[in-house]
């Protein structure tokens, strides 16, 4: 059982309707996400990154069973929870929670801060004041904050401790896996580092299994353990941080971490600049979603068929899905990749 | 444990500086703060507060019983005849009745500081029925969507297709006249407004994060509804009530005028500008006084109306 990973998806798909004309009715359907495979295994962070609109918040929000998948499953700790509802689900909720992005609209402005973070312990049956009191007090320590702020109101914190408050809420029930979805994103640059060190040390404190969801590539080396690369609703690619920071097979890959700026000025940049704009969700292009915009891409292939996430060749977990990379036809490719040919 | 940079402790410490104020500030509190600072707010406060002790202690102001007709009472009390402005000095009526005597010879201001107790219980009354089923329906809509959602709110427009004054009368002829029907009429008339208001607080507050975490921590919809969507989408209809008293009062009066609310010998302001409307040139004092009346009820709760509105939108800061 320890070598099961803690979730598995499998072709998990997400698509939401477009209305229009008169009538509201249903136009066309944007494929938020389109079909991804993942598992994370206990106790790792895994960084999930990608361009807005992607469908990495989809894809995480789908994770904690905030919207309902369209179709595919997710898999969390040996039991199917991708249709579980109401009292079933209940016990679930407990070991999966979501860190949001916006600590302005994350926490209810009409209660008193310890009253949002004992909400949890409250529905799920710790039904003694003075204990639920004791906990909140107890995690807000944890997060750097102190106790007496339970009776104080969100509007009365800074985007950082409402940030802090939003861990403590999701963490007081000790969940097994917490979706963290561009938790730092909103904040200013000295409060990430605060609020990322946080998170890091509440990790290996808790015993967390942690999907970080982001778009700053820093802030993903920082935290995860492994990193998967999303684009248009499927995963690129995905392994360690090392590799895919040192060795990058997916072409998109090599153009996001191109796009990192090096603050060194004599350092000749190698930027692989895309063409063109991401395409619409509503009608994806076809074959592999990246070909339109590839410096690599071959028609007659990329164009055709769907690549899978494949073994890199030389390389231990690392996933990639391109058919020039780690497809069938890595003759094909000319790039010169160092682990192509 | 946490190594704590010296911004952190900044913030630390004004936020102990904080702590010397003693109390947390709840969103109601910072509410009140603002309202206390809008001068036309606390006057329409003021305003609602004199009427109210003044239909409370009615019976203790007031001279005379609203309804007992004074002729062979008293002591030179007979119909009037000649025209008479009373406020100017009218000779027929006793310094006593400040306001004169009505055309039933019954003394105006006791009717006048009555007809207050019929208004603010009506204006009340409606607004309370209203806003519970109104924000109830509201809510109901907008949690729920779908075909209920359709269902509600295309009755809602129905209702609100007609004039509002016309649908009450048509109501009450169907109810029959009465001060209890008129009240049950404008209720009805004045419901779709709270259901729009409250659906449309609905629909944006059941998309926010908070409402999120509180799914995911593994609250019900009944929980969420009442705990997170409801006290959140308080504010505008707590704006729209006050309001909504003075506008119940207007329509009340006017339904009364037209002989469909309150009956006679009941002192309501309506009633008695219609019971006059024919004297109106030869003691105007009779039309002026429940006209006032009814002039300043409205006019308090639509400055207390607005006042709360200031004081409840964080964006209107002066």
């Amino acid at each position: 059982m320890a070598d099961l990973p803690l979730v598995q998806v499998r072709d998990l798909v997400k698509q939401f309707p477009v209305k229009g004309g008169v009538f509201q009715r249903q136009i066309g359907t944007v494929n938020a996400v389109a079909g991804v495979d993942l598992d994370i295994r206990r106790g790792e962070t895994v960084g999930l990154v990608g361009e807005s609109g992607c469908g990495k918040t989809t894809l995480g929000r789908m994770l904690v069973r905030l919207l309902e998948p369209t179709s595919g499953s997710i898999v969390f700790d040996g039991q199917d929870i991708t249709h579980l509802k109401g009292p079933k689900l209940k016990p679930v909720r407990r070991r999966l929670q979501i860190i949001f992005q916006d600590p302005y609209s994350s926490l209810d402005p009409r209660t008193q801060v310890g009253n949002s973070i004992s909400e949890g312990l409250r529905l799920h049956g710790v039904s003694s004041k003075d204990e639920r009191q004791e906990r909140v007090k107890r995690m807000l320590e944890l997060v750097g904050l102190e106790g007496h702020h339970a009776q104080r109101f969100p509007h009365e914190f800074s985007g950082g401790q409402r940030q802090r408050i939003g861990l403590a809420r999701a963490l007081i029930l000790e969940p097994d896996f917490v979706v963290a979805d561009e938790p730092v994103s909103a904040l200013d640059v000295s409060v990430q580092a605060q609020v990322l060190n946080l998170l890091k040390e509440l990790q290996t404190e808790l015993d967390l299994t942690l999907l970080f969801v982001a778009h700053n590539l820093a802030v993903v080396e920082h935290i995860s353990d492994r990193v998967a690369v999303m684009y248009l609703g499927r995963i690129a690619e995905i392994t360690d941080r090392d590799s895919l920071y040192q060795n990058p097979m997916h072409p998109y890959t090599e153009a996001l971490l191109s796009a990192i700026p090096i603050p060194d000025p004599d350092r000749p940049r190698n930027r692989t600049i895309l063409q063109g704009e991401v395409p619409s969700p509503i009608d994806p292009p076809s074959g592999c979603f990246f070909h339109p915009r590839c410096p690599i891409a071959v028609s007659g292939v990329c164009d055709v068929t769907v690549p899978k996430l494949m073994q890199a060749p030389r390389e231990q977990d690392h996933l990639a899905a391109c058919h020039l990379r780690t497809g069938e036809h890595r003759e094909l490719d000319e790039s010169g990749s160092a682990f192509g040919a | 444990m946490i190594s704590r940079s010296k911004a952190l402790e900044a913030l630390e410490a004004q936020s102990q500086e904080l702590d010397l104020t003693e109390k947390p500030l709840s969103q109601w509190r910072l509410t009140m703060r603002r309202f206390r600072g809008r001068t036309s707010g606390m006057i329409g406060l003021g305003i609602v507060v004199f009427l109210i002790l003044v239909a409370v202690f009615a019976p203790v102001i007031a001279p005379y019983d609203p309804n007992e007709v004074l002729i062979g009472k008293e002591e030179g009390i007979k119909p009037r005849e000649k025209p008479c402005i009373h406020i100017l000095g009218c000779p027929e009526d006793k310094p006593q009745h400040i306001m004169g005597t009505d055309g039933n010879v019954r003394d105006e201001f006791s009717r006048v500081i009555f007809g207050s107790r019929v208004s603010l219980t009506l204006g009340f009354f409606t607004v309370t029925i209203a806003l519970l089923v109104g924000s109830f329906l509201g809510a109901v809509a907008g949690y729920v969507g779908g075909w209920l959602d359709n269902v509600i709110m295309r009755i809602m427009d129905v209702i609100l297709g007609f004039p509002s004054l016309l649908l009450a009368i048509a109501i009450v002829a169907v109810l029959g006249p009465g001060l209890q029907n008129a009240l049950i009429a404008i209720a009805i008339v004045t419901i779709p407004a709270y259901a729009r208001v409250m659906r449309a607080q609905v629909l944006a507050i059941k998309e926010t994060d908070y409402v999120s975490a509180s799914i995911a921590l593994g609250a019900s919809a009944r929980q969420i509804l009442l705990r997170r969507v409801v006290p959140n989408a308080l504010t505008p209809l707590v704006v729209l009530a006050t309001l909504g008293v003075a506008t119940a009062i207007l329509e009340a009066a006017g339904l009364s005028f037209l002989g469909l609310g309150a009956q006679p010998p009941t002192p309501e302001w309506g009633s008695m500008l219609a019971s006059e409307r024919n004297n109106l040139f030869t003691s105007p004092h009779l039309v002026f006084f429940p006209g006032l009346a009814i002039m300043i009820t409205v006019l308090g709760f639509n400055l207390m109306g607005d006042g709360l509105r200031d004081a409840l939108d964080p964006t209107l800061n002066r």
